[in-house]
């Protein structure tokens, strides 16, 4: 607690002014404790921000999975999409998200094969068979699932009207409407702050 | 599979894998009143941890017991709130 509260010589004791200032310090200590008690408050909810902004069948996956899962520990879950990861909320477009198979060092084969016009398709294929057979969610599901937790996905309204978007080619549920602000607010506020 | 406890609820997610078997024994948990007793069968090995873990960092339930047994992993989380 502060010491520096000057205190009063006997010479320059006016009890009509002590009694004011006596009145001032309860009602600065009732201010504080309302405002201690808002803190312990928010405290009580972690919160999650990740800002996702990777459109491809693998990088649609860390968001959501976190996101999701996150929401299942009870946190405020906030995932900002921007740029290609506008195309994991794009209803139509999420449904055809591709892996690459070029410059992918996990590919078993050379950068030239895979350049090939079909190559990424084919990786992709792939992908989904094992993910099927692994029993993993697709990313269709993992979204529904999201939505369903209350995860809040937004969708960046400056990349929306850069990529020609349309707020109804985006999941029913999606924040629209949202920018920088909005997300470094949350980012701000949060415990956890990911970039993917 | 163990008979020790008398589960109101039984969660099925054999076959499910990561975030699967947390998330939906979340919503069943939701679903249940305070007492109850959620049995979550599984074949994700990673579920012994995840759910030590979600249980661990989530109020108002708790982890009676985890049971292994060949390539099934059968969870017991109890409602107290």
């Amino acid at each position: 607690m502060s010491t520096d509260n000057p205190t009063p010589s006997a010479d320059d004791a006016d009890p009509a002014s002590d009694a004011a200032e006596l009145q001032a310090l309860r009602e600065r200590v009732d201010e504080l404790e309302a405002s201690l008690s808002e803190l312990d408050d928010g405290n009580e909810q972690q919160k999650l921000t990740i800002v996702a902004t990777q459109g491809s069948f693998d990088m649609a996956y860390p968001p959501l999975i976190l996101g999701s899962t996150a929401a299942a520990f009870g946190w405020d879950v906030v995932v900002f999409h921007t740029f290609w990861g506008l195309d994991i909320l794009h209803e139509k477009k999420s449904k055809n998200l591709k892996l690459s198979a070029v410059g992918n060092p996990n590919m078993p084969m050379p950068n030239a094969l895979a350049a090939i016009p079909g190559m990424d398709r084919m990786a992709t294929r792939m992908m989904e068979k094992k993910i099927d057979e692994n029993g993993t969610a697709t990313i269709e599901e993992l979204i529904d699932l999201s939505l369903e937790t209350g995860v809040d996905l937004q969708a960046c309204q400056m990349t929306v009207e850069l990529m020609d978007y349309d707020e109804d080619d985006f999941y029913d549920g999606v924040t629209t409407g949202v920018g920088a602000a909005t997300a470094l607010q949350h980012m701000a506020e949060s415990d956890i702050q990911l970039l993917v | 599979m163990s008979s020790e406890y008398d589960a109101t609820e039984t969660l099925d997610v054999k076959g499910q894998s990561c975030p699967m078997p947390i998330v939906k024994t979340k919503q069943a948990i939701d679903d249940l009143e305070s007492g109850d007793l959620l049995e979550v069968v599984a074949t994700d090995s990673g579920s012994m941890s995840d759910i030590q873990g979600w249980a661990a960092g989530t109020s108002g339930v708790e982890l009676l017991d985890q049971v292994e047994d060949d390539d099934l992993y059968t969870h017991y989380v109890k409602k107290t709130e």
